[in-house]
């Protein structure tokens, strides 16, 4: 055999698969999306009628804006405490690996089943130190509430994930030479004013990355939010993912929620796009 | 040199913090080793450690939840995962990276790569319909859509480490009468081995703490096809209340990769850093 054949061999059959499991359903859920498909029996073409819908549904905008906010939020949490974290583990403290064993652990467990140890600590440990201490705000759970459990997300998913941003802002500064500190330091330039002209902008690149993976990944929030509220109470932290899942598969609206997963496909990658271009346009090379 | 002195005021910052992180895993252990006339609500009955521990709370779970039957589904499925993810996209990008100035392989990079966007909730209504068409609704078809969906990532990862591979090491293996085949295999193959190690860790953990996809495509199967994370989820909604044994549960499912990320944590946690940063 010639070696462009072995090399096609290689190649094809791959990219055969990938197209009819990736893109394949990528086309098929865009034909159903103009369907009144529930999943099962006869469907008919609607037009657009889905989408129209989409925008006037209470429960699709609903889910849209809490996936939003609690992405948004969880972003610049994990993002803040992730460099403050780096900074400190990355400076001369003692048991350096030994902690960033410790920092990282969560990150391997999985979403699932830490949702179901915070729901205890939320359900039952948390009022007992507010009931303890007298403070109302925590007195009963913070995610039986449908204007406070969102945050009880946020917190889950930060606690899990900030193991992420940290290793990341850690390779980053790890890039940075150090002599680069001490000329600053001569010049007399304080810490804070040397992070934010020195530190941070080197850091850009690692900045980037966090922010796209941390945002895409969050935008998909699915299994802290089935063992933490299932949604609820009352729909409050239902997420885009979930609402796609419940009403797409045993819902009837199979049709209907392939047009909300187009409408959701075409807002990550813009938003991916987006932060790609204006991020690296502010990068500084070294 | 102030460089090398020890800063104890972080030191001691950075182990407080460190307590956030153990507070709840501490919790997750002590409960799971608890009888349930133990657990009350007043604050000290949190943190007391138990006095007679509880193993039997394990023993009760192991058989509620069937684990030994789920825990071999998911190591069934988390193996089989790696190494198809690790064999296959490795080859193909072999054949891509050698062969960029080919507007061909050039497009199937990019094609492959930009997926990366989808999310998988875009896929998944059609995808359930297509598998259980094919009858691929089980074990096989999991493993094949891991397949699919690692293949953007590793075969960035791939294509970006073999661009370091010179190709003079091909040219030499030609001369002597070898094929692309065989080069693969003996020179490149065993080349690729720090990228197999990520490759292979960060699908390990996507597969193995999956839930969504084993939901949605195993969950025609009954009992026999249950992983892990879906037995949590059943076993959550048949025995809720009883925190001791669902904790246990938790436990148990979680011990495999928490012994595995005790003797592998530097390989994982590199594993994970190379496949962001790269």
């Amino acid at each position: 055999m010639s070696r462009k054949k072995i090399f096609l061999l290689m190649t094809v059959p791959l990219v055969v698969i990938f197209f009819l499991f990736d893109t394949v359903p990528l086309l098929t859920g865009f034909v159903y999306s103009l369907t009144n498909s529930k999943g099962f029996g006869t469907f008919r073409f609607i037009g657009l009628s889905n989408y129209f819908r989409l925008f006037t549904d209470g429960s699709v905008l609903s889910s849209y804006w809490f996936t939003f906010k609690f992405a948004v939020v969880t972003t610049v949490v994990v993002n803040v405490i992730g460099i403050l974290l780096a900074l400190a583990l990355n400076s001369n403290v003692k048991f350096k690996t030994f902690f960033r064993g410790i920092y990282f652990l969560p990150y391997v467990l999985g979403g699932l089943i830490v949702g179901y140890i915070f729901n205890y600590i939320f359900t039952f440990m948390l009022p007992s130190v507010g009931k303890a201490l007298g403070w109302v705000f925590l007195s009963s759970s913070i995610l039986g509430n449908a204007n406070t459990a969102w945050t009880g997300i946020v917190i889950t998913v930060a606690w899990q994930s900030v193991a992420f941003n940290i290793l990341i802002y850690i390779s980053g500064l790890q890039t940075i030479p150090t002599d680069i500190y001490e000329a600053a330091k001569m010049d007399g330039s304080s810490s804070w004013n040397t992070f934010w002209t020195i530190t941070f902008p080197l850091l850009a690149p690692f900045f980037t990355i966090n922010l796209v993976v941390s945002m895409r990944n969050f935008l998909m929030v699915f299994d802290q939010i089935m063992s933490l509220t299932g949604g609820g109470p009352a729909s409050s932290t239902t997420s885009i993912s979930m609402l796609i899942y419940q009403n797409g598969l045993s819902g009837n609206q199979f049709g209907y929620q392939s047009a909300n997963s187009v409408i959701y496909f075409i807002i990550i990658v813009a938003i991916s796009v987006f932060q790609l271009k204006v991020l690296n346009k502010r990068e500084v090379q070294l | 040199m102030t460089a090398h002195k020890t800063n104890w005021l972080t030191t001691i910052l950075v182990t407080v913090l460190s307590v956030l992180i153990l507070i709840p895993l501490y919790m997750a252990i002590i409960i799971s080793l608890k009888k349930p006339s133990e657990m009350g609500t007043n604050l000290a009955n949190f943190f007391r450690f138990p006095k007679i521990l509880q193993f039997a709370n394990f023993i009760d779970a192991i058989t509620t939840t069937n684990f030994f039957q789920t825990a071999f589904n998911s190591l069934v499925i988390t193996v089989c995962s790696v190494v198809v993810v690790v064999l296959l996209t490795s080859i193909i990008s072999y054949a891509i990276a050698r062969n960029m100035n080919k507007r061909f392989y050039r497009w199937t990079y990019y094609y492959l790569v930009s997926a990366m966007f989808v999310p998988f909730s875009m896929l998944m209504l059609p995808l359930v319909k297509q598998l259980s068409f094919l009858r691929i609704d089980n074990k096989f078809g999991l493993v094949l859509m891991y397949l699919v969906f690692q293949m953007s990532m590793s075969v960035l990862l791939y294509v970006g480490y073999l661009k370091n591979i010179t190709v003079s090491l091909d040219e030499a293996a030609y001369l002597d009468g070898a094929n692309s085949w065989q080069i693969f295999w003996k020179i490149i193959f065993p080349l690729l081995k720090p990228m197999h190690a990520t490759v292979a860790i960060l699908t390990a953990l996507a597969s193995w703490n999956d839930l969504l996809l084993p939901l949605v495509v195993l969950s025609g199967n009954g009992n026999s096809a249950v992983t892990l994370p879906m037995a949590q989820l059943v076993f959550q909604s048949q025995f809720g209340t009883n925190y001791n044994l669902a904790f246990a549960s938790y436990m148990l499912a979680s011990l495999p990769v928490l012994v595995f990320y005790l003797f592998a944590q530097k390989q994982i946690i590199s594993g994970v850093v190379n496949g962001a940063v790269k």
